[in-house]
């Protein structure tokens, strides 16, 4: 009752009222502001400079108009079908392995009922999560080594893993899921411990096993979070990181290591062909767009379909 | 009633089953995920002929601290170091002030325009301008080669910026805040003296997030900070650790020949992941317990 009195009050106080009141929260928001404008929307603006020819000279929007140059120019690039397919083989077969792994990570460890040991096994997964990419890939280099390294010593073979294109994707989505699997569990894990725990003694009771309890009482909980999580993750399917295929590149594994986010660095930075690396970053952007959109349909419409079953 | 008593005592016997094979499978991925950092970290102090010959699986063979020395001898990587502390430590506290200032005022919730202005940050979590036109933008505001290229880009983390709003709104009580501006404080003292100090759990989980980020970056460094005496601990590390090349200064301070500077590369490529990744992985369990709630926070509406 009071609170309704308070709102109907503040709703009713003149706007400019309202404005002047609160100028201390608005100045806070000034720099935050100020960087985003700047940072991010003003680069959004210059994306322009990928229907254009950039000079140094005449700066992002003054620059001449050449149409969709560049864009024809990477369509017609040798590499270009080459790296579409890496791109997107890449981030898919990532996808494939490293969703499920955290889901089945959390609903195991969410059983565990000793608490010391579930915390200390929490801690010990979210550890790799820390550490650099540099250094994760140092590492890599150092345990795929043809002579000495960890994996070799262990098979005793003397293979040099980095130098064939077959053996590129399954190191990346390894190291990938060694490195973020555990934290990806954090989100199932806080969904998980929203569970009514009586719900697992109605079902000890009617005699359901570990097996059944987390399939019936535990899966339909995580159910919109995977959803969510599989939508956010297949729209971006087109962001391959750039940082963890360049660090494991080399000469000999490019049939399948090349990729468009290394291609926009290497054209952009290092050969400063600014309107050209960014009509490609563009083209990429597009067609996540297009995905994201495309995944969010059939993902609606699967629930729908399911909520009737 | 007989039946009764062996049912339960037959659940009982699988449910003690269930907890074995449960807990052998999280010993096994426990394993798996400790095992790398735990060779490595012995590796460190061994022999690296040892290491190569693969006598080091389990314990340190010819113990040795000559890894860590050289690393510290090092001038390049020492500057690598000491400029990965000075951006952590810098661009932590500015990063967790801009998260902060953003934070607050859009969970107020009847800050006239706080929809939009909502909006105006969540859209750049979505949409970019990519690599090239940010790059023009930094270096046309003169950034390039100056530190703050690091942390004015970044801008605003608008995920983490949701976690912290969310935390405002549910777990500051409303009470608190209307009796403080009754008693006639302004807005920012009430941030000040109220908000701040009792946010300071999600706060433990942004410095913890936003010095892991930066301690761990060298994308960022190694556009906008070309030179190379400003090259943070990561980046050093990636002539070492990827190129595999020992410096000149090392050459120069090896007097056993090719042989003895090529078993220092080695030694320090381990002893070095050890230095770049031990920090980090220090803090991080301090804080462990409020990732949970803070995911959850953050989940709530995004």
């Amino acid at each position: 009752m009071k609170n309704q009195k308070s709102a109907v009050a503040l709703q009713g106080r003149p706007l400019k009222k309202r404005l002047l009141d609160n100028w201390q929260l608005y100045a806070m928001l000034l720099i935050p502001i100020v960087l985003t404008i700047i940072y991010k929307y003003l680069p959004m603006y210059g994306i322009q400079i990928a229907f254009r020819d950039y000079k140094a000279s005449r700066g992002m929007f003054g620059s001449e108009w050449v149409g969709l140059k560049w864009f024809e120019r990477f369509f017609s690039a040798p590499t270009c079908v080459r790296m579409l397919k890496n791109t997107i083989l890449l981030s898919f077969y990532s996808l494939l392995w490293s969703f499920p792994i955290p889901i089945i990570l959390a609903l195991m460890l969410n059983q565990v009922r000793f608490q010391r040991f579930k915390r200390t096994t929490q801690t010990v997964l979210y550890a790799p999560h820390f550490i650099s990419t540099m250094v994760i890939c140092g590492m890599i280099r150092i345990f795929l080594s043809p002579s000495g390294g960890l994996i070799n010593l262990l098979l005793g073979s003397s293979v040099d893993f980095l130098t064939e294109s077959s053996a590129f994707r399954t190191i990346y989505i390894a190291s990938g899921i060694w490195q973020d699997a555990g934290w990806g569990i954090i989100v199932y894990m806080a969904t998980l411990s929203n569970v009514d725990t009586s719900l697992y003694e109605a079902a000890k009771v009617d005699g359901a096993s570990l097996f059944q309890r987390i399939l019936h009482i535990d899966i339909p909980e995580l159910r919109s979070i995977m959803v969510l999580n599989l939508i956010m993750s297949a729209g971006g399917l087109m962001n391959v990181g750039f940082e963890k295929v360049w660090l494991l590149q080399t000469d000999l594994n490019k049939a399948t290591s090349d990729v468009i986010a290394v291609y926009v660095y290497q054209q952009g930075i290092e050969n400063a062909k600014y309107s050209y690396s960014t009509a490609v970053g563009l083209f990429n952007t597009a067609v996540n767009i297009v995905l994201l959109i495309a995944v969010n349909k059939i993902a609606s419409k699967i629930s729908e379909d399911t909520s009737f079953v | 009633m007989k039946a009764n008593t062996k049912s339960g005592k037959l659940s009982g016997f699988s449910e003690r089953t269930s907890d074995i094979i449960l807990v052998v499978i999280c010993a096994v991925i426990l394993l798996i995920v400790a095992y790398p950092l735990y060779y490595v970290l012995v590796a460190s102090v061994s022999d690296p002929y040892d290491v190569y010959a693969g006598k080091t699986f389990l314990l340190p063979s010819q113990f040795t601290l000559d890894g860590y020395k050289s690393v510290f001898a090092d001038p390049n990587i020492l500057t690598g170091i000491l400029n990965s502390f000075k951006y952590t430590i810098v661009g932590t506290v500015f990063s967790v002030i801009v998260l902060y200032l953003a934070a607050y005022p859009l969970s107020v919730k009847d800050l006239p325009g706080r929809k939009f202005l909502s909006i105006f940050f969540i859209v750049t979590m979505y949409f970019g301008g990519g690599l090239v036109p940010t790059y023009l933008i930094v270096k046309d505001t003169g950034l390039i080669n100056n530190m703050w290229a690091l942390f004015l880009p970044g801008g605003v983390a608008v995920g983490n910026m949701i976690i912290v709003r969310n935390f405002f709104e549910n777990s500051i009580p409303k009470e608190m805040i209307e009796a403080a501006e009754i008693d006639g404080a302004s807005k920012w003292t009430t941030f000040i003296r109220i908000v701040v100090p009792l946010s300071r759990s999600i706060m433990a989980v942004m410095v913890v997030f936003s010095m892991v980020a930066y301690w761990n970056d060298w994308f960022t460094s190694m556009i906008y900070l070309p030179s190379p005496e400003k090259a943070p601990l990561p980046l050093v590390l990636r002539n070492i650790l990827i190129k595999s090349s020992a410096s000149a200064s090392q050459a120069s301070t090896v007097s056993g020949g090719y042989a003895e500077l090529n078993k220092m590369t080695e030694m320090i490529k381990f002893s070095s992941i050890i230095i770049a990744a031990a920090p980090m992985l220090v803090i991080y369990p301090f804080v462990q317990k409020y990732f949970e709630k803070g995911f959850m926070a953050g989940a709530v509406k995004g």
